[in-house]
């Protein structure tokens, strides 16, 4: 396994406003380790949705928590982790709710929510959710090139 | 904060045509909704909203355009989004709502 090269960390209000900042953050980072544009767009949008669902289920009383997102950089990868420490989503539970819609999706069916888990899911090459008292949500983007198999699986850990 | 986000109305013929630009996410979704939902209960029956200029989208503005979409379909019309970059079309294809909605694309259009 490689090494992690650097760490960066960053920890914002969990407020909706603060989101664009990480995206912006996260766009010099990943520029500047040689991913693509289109990678650099997929991950803002990974990243961002992590960022939203725990401003949105953590603090859905506007109770002033914190979001903190590290960002693990490698040679080959960056490794993202977005966590707050208040309280948790079934993250499996809400995954299962998803899913593309298919044209035989019919317009009541469609959800006006929740397609941000999907898409996490579908934008990273790993995704893994640990459910403790918070929820942290771990992403890693590889550097195209650097690995064959970009099939994401989602791990759950349950720690409680 | 600044919303990083612009929203335009241009009346065509007799269609309204929403112009949106900037970045839409959790911050700016809701007032694109608020956009959106008053054009639709001033009686606009059918919207057309131009995506030109929007550098960057997610799952809140999504579902921002899908519930939008269903309450003009329920009353008999339409949500259009156009002018789709290649970026924004990826989204709503891997999402499956370019099954569904009414969407367009600059390179689609530029054949035409």
């Amino acid at each position: 396994m490689s090494q992690v090269m650097d760490y960066i960390e960053m920890k914002i209000p969990a407020k909706p406003e603060y989101v664009g900042v990480i995206r912006l953050t996260l766009s010099g980072i990943a520029s500047r380790m040689g991913f693509t544009y289109e990678e650099i767009e997929d991950i803002k949008i990974a990243v961002s949705e992590a960022c939203t669902n725990a401003v949105h289920h953590a603090y859905p009383n506007d109770e002033g928590g914190e979001v903190i997102v590290g960002f693990g950089i490698y040679e080959d990868k960056l490794e993202t982790m977005v966590s707050d420490s208040g309280k948790s989503f079934n993250f499996t539970q809400k995954k299962n709710e998803l899913g593309p819609y298919t044209e035989a999706s019919t317009v009541e069916q469609l959800a006006e929510g929740g397609l941000g888990l999907y898409l996490i899911e579908t934008l990273m090459d790993e995704v893994s959710v640990a459910n403790h008292s918070g929820v942290t949500v771990f992403m890693v983007k590889y550097r195209s090139g650097e690995r064959e198999n970009h099939d994401t699986t989602i791990s759950t850990q349950e720690t409680n | 904060m600044r919303m990083n986000i612009t929203i335009d109305k241009n009346q065509r013929d007799e269609e309204i045509v929403l112009l949106v630009a900037g970045e839409i996410d959790a911050y700016t979704a809701p007032k694109l909704r608020e956009e959106l939902l008053s054009l639709a209960e001033a009686g606009n029956k059918s919207i057309t909203v131009n995506l030109q200029d929007v550098s960057y989208l997610d799952s809140t503005g999504l579902g921002v355009f899908v519930g939008i979409f269903k309450q003009l379909k329920a009353n008999g019309g339409e949500l259009r989004l156009i002018h789709l970059s290649d970026r924004l079309k990826r989204l709503f294809e891997i999402t499956g709502l370019s099954n569904v909605m009414n969407i367009s694309s600059t390179t689609e259009e530029g054949r035409q």
